[in-house]
């Protein structure tokens, strides 16, 4: 995971699609197979760039899906209705169309592979997305990190990456996935329908109190990666601090209304 | 009301400029002395521009707009960095 792909200043680059594939009725995973990427690391985004004919261009920016690895980048992006970008990328684009995007970009929001403590991953939304690179991640470099992911998401069916996190829980120790359904859950879902709170925090095992804490303890407290809407992000880090986490310990990543 | 998005998002537009990464750097507040990584600040995007004011006071720490052939960077609120960088 060379630092180096961090440095350099950014150009824009042309890909290729390779792959489009659903996720939900309004998201879709694309896969661009690019022959001057330098690499990424897990957590980072890259701008991708759309020209019209007449010469009108827009940019918006999407986190980076897949694990570093190759010249193969995934996306996943969910489609906003009234947006400039989404629309095109989740219902115009198909393999073997060109892409114009420039990264990696950013190097804060970034799990580090080396790290072997635990990391607690909170996501709203399509803010599951980088978190999902830091999963796949830890997977295909062997890590034996703890990882836990908490995942608020309206309804079942708006879930990104179901099947695929389950398999992953199922087959690699140390992988914890917990989902926080806001307006319509299964009727076996462990934690209570609604907006994360304190108790669903402590119900999902992520303070440093009470029994189903038992993977953290104040002396080894995980590194914390939040992603989701601005709302969502401000309101999980104050529960989080509350909870007794600090501050350092804590990375966010906003999204806003301002995308599409 | 508008939403601010955070530092990450300048991570693009500023490295159009440097070579290394300024969101990952810690920015001393010239206004409250406060540091924290710029990728903390509270990033304001319903501009010209993209400003970014500092999580602490609210005192704004950077601006950046683009055009189509300029760059404009202001940086006058942050009164220094410390950045990481491989060991030599």
């Amino acid at each position: 995971m060379a630092r180096a792909a961090v440095l350099g200043r950014l150009n824009w680059q042309v890909g290729t699609v390779t792959e489009v594939r659903g996720e939900t009725p309004a998201a879709r995973t694309i896969a661009v197979d690019l022959p001057d990427w330098p690499g990424h690391e897990p957590g980072q985004h890259v701008d991708v760039r759309l020209t019209a004919p007449d010469g009108y261009s827009t940019q918006r920016s999407y986190s980076i899906a897949s694990a570093p690895g190759g010249k193969r980048l995934e996306l996943t992006v969910q489609r906003l209705d009234n947006g400039e970008v989404s629309p095109y990328l989740t219902g115009v684009l198909e393999p073997g169309y060109p892409l114009e995007l420039r990264g990696p970009i950013g190097g804060w929001f970034v799990w580090d592979p080396d790290r072997t403590g635990p990391v607690l991953l909170v996501a709203g939304g399509s803010g599951v997305v980088p978190l999902m690179s830091m999963i796949r991640t830890r997977d295909l470099t062997g890590s034996t990190a703890p990882f836990r992911l908490l995942y608020s998401v309206r309804t079942p069916e708006a879930a990104f990456y179901t099947a695929e996190l389950a398999q992953r829980a199922r087959d690699r120790a140390g992988l914890d996935v917990s989902y926080v359904y806001t307006r319509m859950a299964p009727a076996d879902s462990p934690l209570p329908t609604g907006r994360i709170s304190a108790s669903v925090l402590a119900a999902g095992g992520v303070t440093f109190a009470g029994p189903a804490s038992a993977g953290y303890s104040r002396d080894a407290p995980p590194a914390v990666f939040i992603c989701g809407p601005t709302s969502f992000v401000e309101a999980v880090a104050e529960l989080l601090l509350q909870a007794g986490h600090d501050t350092r310990m804590i990375k966010t990543e906003r999204f806003g209304p301002s995308g599409g | 009301m508008i939403t601010p998005l955070d530092g990450n998002v300048l991570a693009g537009p500023l490295g159009e400029l440097f070579a290394v990464d300024i969101t990952s750097a810690m920015g001393m507040c010239a206004s409250c002395g406060t540091q924290n990584p710029i990728a903390m600040a509270r990033v304001y995007t319903d501009a010209p521009g993209m400003v970014a004011r500092c999580r602490n006071c609210d005192a704004v720490i950077l601006r950046v707009v683009r055009s189509a052939n300029q760059a404009w960077l202001d940086m006058r609120g942050i009164s220094s960095l410390q950045l990481g960088m491989p060991t030599q």
